[in-house]
């Protein structure tokens, strides 16, 4: 018996039949090919699957797809403008903030709603508010200071909207 | 970070060339492959430690909707599929080959852990095949279990293998048992630890995953896989199981996130999932889910060790005794065998000059998920046990520990220690040094007695690891048991315009490859590092390869590189030569431009690449067309990565809560290709390191043999606030003196070297309290009740 959603993803306008028990994660992943925002764990721990519900980090593992109903949801593909990396990802990329890329998507959004929601970070702030992300290479040092950057970042951003060119 | 000069790409910090994909969701992982007619497995697995199979019924679950397929063991045996095989192997020391029960890829007649493969259901959809998992009804009978380490080969104790009634794998020893007893009995003083090497589960965020098709046109299989080394992976499945030419096999092992080792192996959901695609003609994904990660994936260390030091009377070392009982799990994983030996007792002189050394281990089975390579693989339940040592010695005899150290350095290269290895090249005095400094020891008494102002005791702990890595020599490997080779191979093949891509037999799974290899043979040839690209994780592209473990793949796949190298350079000279009409001998190679040796007449290097490609001017009688050239590298000896590890800690006697102050790693991996990459791999070992000594516990009921600690809401994953800022440094080293590149591999060294200094630094804060040892992981809990054990009057 499958229920007919609507919502907007990554700014697109999306109409889809899913089942209802699916996640939203399923929903990105298998129904819309998404295949950025991932799958860490079953127990809502290791928030790979992070993506922006109306502007706030969820994990999508955690919520079923028909409760996004009407929502606007951003993922992993839809944070770079142009091809132009969002400057927490350049700070990631700048920092070393990565390794084997898995744990990524969850940690850029995560890192992007908590700078939207406190612009003025500490190190340990950054530590404590990302208590819901696991990543297992890089011992979070580099994430950390990916993080402390990429606020920097979003703060001269904001100032001056055209971010700088990605280089590949 | 800074922009690097286009040919000094070696030893600049260059951004990562793989990261614009992993940053903006464009990673390929197995689980993101979808393949035309997809279906979906589930494994139903064992609820139950220990019990014999009575009976399957599948028949309303074959009738569920959606199910292609359900096969069980009994399935599997009917199509003689052999089971997975050990790639090394250790004799007793009677004389006998170790004890090698049938490892089989679904459970047949018994279930050995929880967790076991009982059945593979196959459906059109994931939720199809979980529905009809359920509907399987199994009869089991239950039997008694043993999941204790210590005492699994105790009189008594349940038989996991009915072939191997004791649960003895080995007994194994190594070193000399005479010299090592004689000068224990001439020791002024002999040190003892009881030690636990606590069991930790892997945990790569990525599962597991599989997905395999089978190819009627060509009667060949193509096998997606979250993997470290595919073509060890063919090589094992097709040979040894399938019985498979392995030009029928293709193994595709894409971006994978997070090995540690526990995607080295070959798994048993690898060759079912194979072996079913080709029964049910249509690609089959498996991806594991946490909870059965836990169950499923090799586990790590696990040991049970008595050891002793003995000293002269100026805390000179005399040798050195351990007693370590190694836990196998239910059945033997790819190189299980190898972990507590070769990886082990070999690396148990350090950093030291100690004389004499014997080591015995027994390897038992249990009916715990199979224990193999994880994240430093023996080095440092090595390295645990001699700074332990060390460290208890020093405080015991009323030493200075960074001065034992010192008495014992080995300082004369090379050196052959008691325990097999000769290591080329070192300089621990100054490693130790640059630590002592960088950590601010000078300073620590004033911060020592600031924490005790307030109410909190302040500790200091050293560690200084030695390792051995870039796996191997391969001669010497067999001569101690491999069961395969461990050279790597590398292929460059440079394209008409002077691009260039290179074939490697590594595996990045987070390592960088993609950027590190491509500086040194951008470098090399002095072209733009976008003009290299480096392919990897294919063995239908790839001629072939070792992997990415033991910290190898700059050491031997880099080696490789470099060899494959001086052949296209050799081959261009000739080309060149031919071009610029005068002799090959003459002609020089530098930063990209062929020059007549002591001329202005020169050629660049993609005007040769082009001539090789279009040789209409080219010296066809001699020299054929084309610029590829692959090699094989087999490495002359290990590298001996090594450093000086410092942790300061604050306890809080009240609650027993740790917290690192500061922690301080001086590394020397000789030559460093990308010293932010280098860093970044020092900081996620640390991690580990720091988490098997304050958090990670694998945790089994003794009765039962339930895993207790089976998910992250149980089992303690290093978090970002857990951990500390890191003071790493890798600049000043020593070279390796045996391969092109002179390095020595950076991957687990932060694993190998933190326990000991975290556990050191604990135990130096709570001495004042009478606390001597500490087992980990050092939880509050353990460190309240130690204090409060160590008040007790005795």
């Amino acid at each position: 018996m499958a229920i007919s959603i609507s919502l907007t993803v990554n700014g697109a306008p999306i109409s889809a039949s899913v089942d209802p028990g699916t996640l939203l994660v399923q929903f990105l992943r298998d129904q819309l090919r998404l295949t950025g925002t991932h799958v860490g764990c079953d127990t809502a721990q290791c928030g790979a699957c992070t993506v922006h519900l109306n502007g706030r980090a969820v994990k999508a593992c955690n919520i079923l797809a028909v409760q996004a109903e009407g929502a606007n949801v951003t993922t992993i593909e839809g944070l770079a403008k142009d091809g132009a990396l969002h400057p927490m990802q350049a700070a990631f990329k700048h920092c070393h903030g990565l390794q084997c890329g898995f744990c990524t998507p969850g940690m850029v959004m995560s890192a992007v709603s908590l700078v939207e929601r406190r612009p003025n970070l500490t190190g340990d702030d950054v530590r404590a508010e990302l208590d819901g992300n696991l990543c297992r290479c890089t011992g979070y040092h580099n994430i950390v200071k990916a993080v402390l950057e990429g606020a920097e970042g979003m703060k001269t951003s904001s100032a001056a909207p055209a971010a700088a060119p990605a280089t590949a | 970070m800074n922009a690097p000069d286009s040919h000094r790409l070696v030893g600049a910090s260059v951004e990562r060339k793989e990261d614009y994909r992993f940053l903006t969701g464009n990673g390929q992982y197995t689980d993101d492959i979808v393949l035309p007619q997809q279906t979906y497995a589930v494994f139903l697995r064992s609820p139950y430690a220990h019990a014999r199979i009575k009976r399957i019924d599948t028949a309303a679950a074959k009738q569920s909707p959606g199910v292609v397929a359900i096969f069980t063991g009994a399935d599997m045996a009917a199509d003689n599929v052999g089971g997975l095989p050990c790639g090394w192997l250790i004799h007793s020391t009677d004389g006998k080959p170790m004890n090698e029960p049938p490892h089989p890829i679904i459970a047949h007649t018994k279930v050995r852990h929880v967790g076991d493969q009982v059945a593979l259901v196959i459906a059109d959809s994931i939720n199809a095949a979980k529905d009809a998992a359920e509907l399987i009804d199994v009869d089991y009978d239950v039997l008694p279990a043993v999941v204790d380490t210590a005492h699994a080969a105790d009189p008594g104790q349940p038989a996991v293998h009915d072939e191997v009634l004791d649960n003895v794998c080995y007994n194994w020893g190594h070193g000399d048992k005479a010299a090592t007893d004689a000068a224990f009995a001439r020791a002024a003083h002999v040190t003892t630890l009881d030690i636990v090497n606590n069991r930790l589960i892997p945990n790569a965020i990525e599962p597991r995953a599989v997905n395999a098709s089978y190819s009627a046109q060509d009667d060949g299989y193509t096998l997606y896989v979250a993997n470290q080394n595919p073509h060890v992976e063919r090589l094992l499945m097709a040979a040894f199981v399938l019985s498979l030419p392995e030009s029928k096999l293709r193994v595709i092992a894409p971006d994978v996130g997070g090995g540690f080792g526990s995607k080295i192996f070959l798994y048993a959901e690898d060759v079912a999932l194979t072996w079913a695609s080709k029964k049910i003609r249509r690609p089959v994904k498996w991806t594991a889910e946490r909870s059965e990660a836990f169950v499923s994936d090799a586990h790590g260390r696990d040991h049970v060790t008595r050891a002793e030091l003995a000293l002269d009377a100026d805390g000179k070392f005399l040798a050195m005794r351990i007693h370590t009982i190694a836990n196998m799990g239910a059945y033997l994983s790819t190189f299980a065998s190898s972990v507590p030996t070769i990886l082990y007792a070999t690396l148990l002189a350090g950093q030291y000059a100690t004389p004499a050394i014997y080591a015995e281990v027994k390897a038992v089975f249990t009916n715990t998920v199979p224990v193999d390579a994880y994240r430093g693989a023996g080095r440092p339940e090595a390295t645990f046990v001699v700074e332990r040592l060390v460290e208890t010695a020093a405080r015991e005899m009323k030493l200075d520990p960074a001065e034992i150290r010192r008495r014992n350095f080995i300082r004369e290269f090379p050196y052959a220690t008691p325990v097999g290895l000769t290591y080329d090249t070192g300089d621990y005095e100054t490693i130790l040094a640059r630590s002592l400094e960088l950590a601010d020891v000078k300073g620590f008494e004033a911060r020592r007695q600031e924490s005790e102002k307030n109410g909190k005791r302040r500790g200091l702990g050293y560690s200084c690891y030695i390792e051995a890595c870039g796996l191997a020599p391969s001669n010497i490997a067999g001569a101690l048991g491999a069961r395969a080779g461990l050279f790597e191979v590398g292929q460059i093949r440079v394209h008409p315009t002077g691009s260039v891509t290179v074939f490697t037999g590594s595996h990045s799974h987070g390592q960088g490859h993609e950027t590190t290899f491509a500086q040194v043979v951008a470098d090399r040839l002095g072209i733009a590092l976008e003009s290299v690209e480096i392919v990897h994780g294919d063995t239908g592209r790839i001629p072939f390869g070792m992997g990415t473990y033991g910290s190898r793949s700059i050491a031997v796949g880099g080696s490789a590189i470099m060899k494959a190298l001086d052949k296209i350079e050799t081959k261009a000279k000739k080309i060149a030569a031919h071009l610029l009409e005068a002799a090959a001998e003459d002609i020089e190679f530098k930063d990209g431009v062929f020059r007549v040796a002591g001329t202005d007449r020169t050629k660049a290097f993609a005007e040769i690449s082009l001539a090789a490609y279009v040789p209409h001017n080219y010296p066809l009688d001699v020299l054929e067309p084309g610029l590829e050239e692959s090699a094989f590298y087999d490495p002359s000896n290990f590298t001996y990565p090594s450093g000086a590890y410092i942790c300061e800690v604050e306890v809080d006697p009240e609650t027993g809560v740790c917290n690192i102050q500061q922690f301080t790693a001086v590394d020397d991996f000789g030559n460093v290709i990308n010293p932010m990459i280098v860093e970044g791999q020092v900081h996620g070992g640390l991690a580990q390191g720091i988490g098997q000594a304050m958090l990670e516990r694998c945790v089994y009921d003794d009765e039962s043999g339930q895993l207790l600690s089976g998910s992250y809401m149980d089992y303690a994953m290093p978090r970002a606030s857990d951990l500390p800022n890191f003071t790493v440094e890798t600049s000043k080293g020593t070279p390796c003196t045996h391969n092109p590149l002179g390095v020595k591999g950076c991957g687990e060294a932060g694993a190998i070297g933190s326990p000991p200094a975290v556990i050191n630094a604990i135990i130096d804060a709570l001495a004042p309290l009478g606390v001597t040892d500490l087992q980990m992981p050092a939880t509050p809990h353990r460190v309240w009740s130690a204090i409060h054990a160590a008040k007790q009057p005795h």
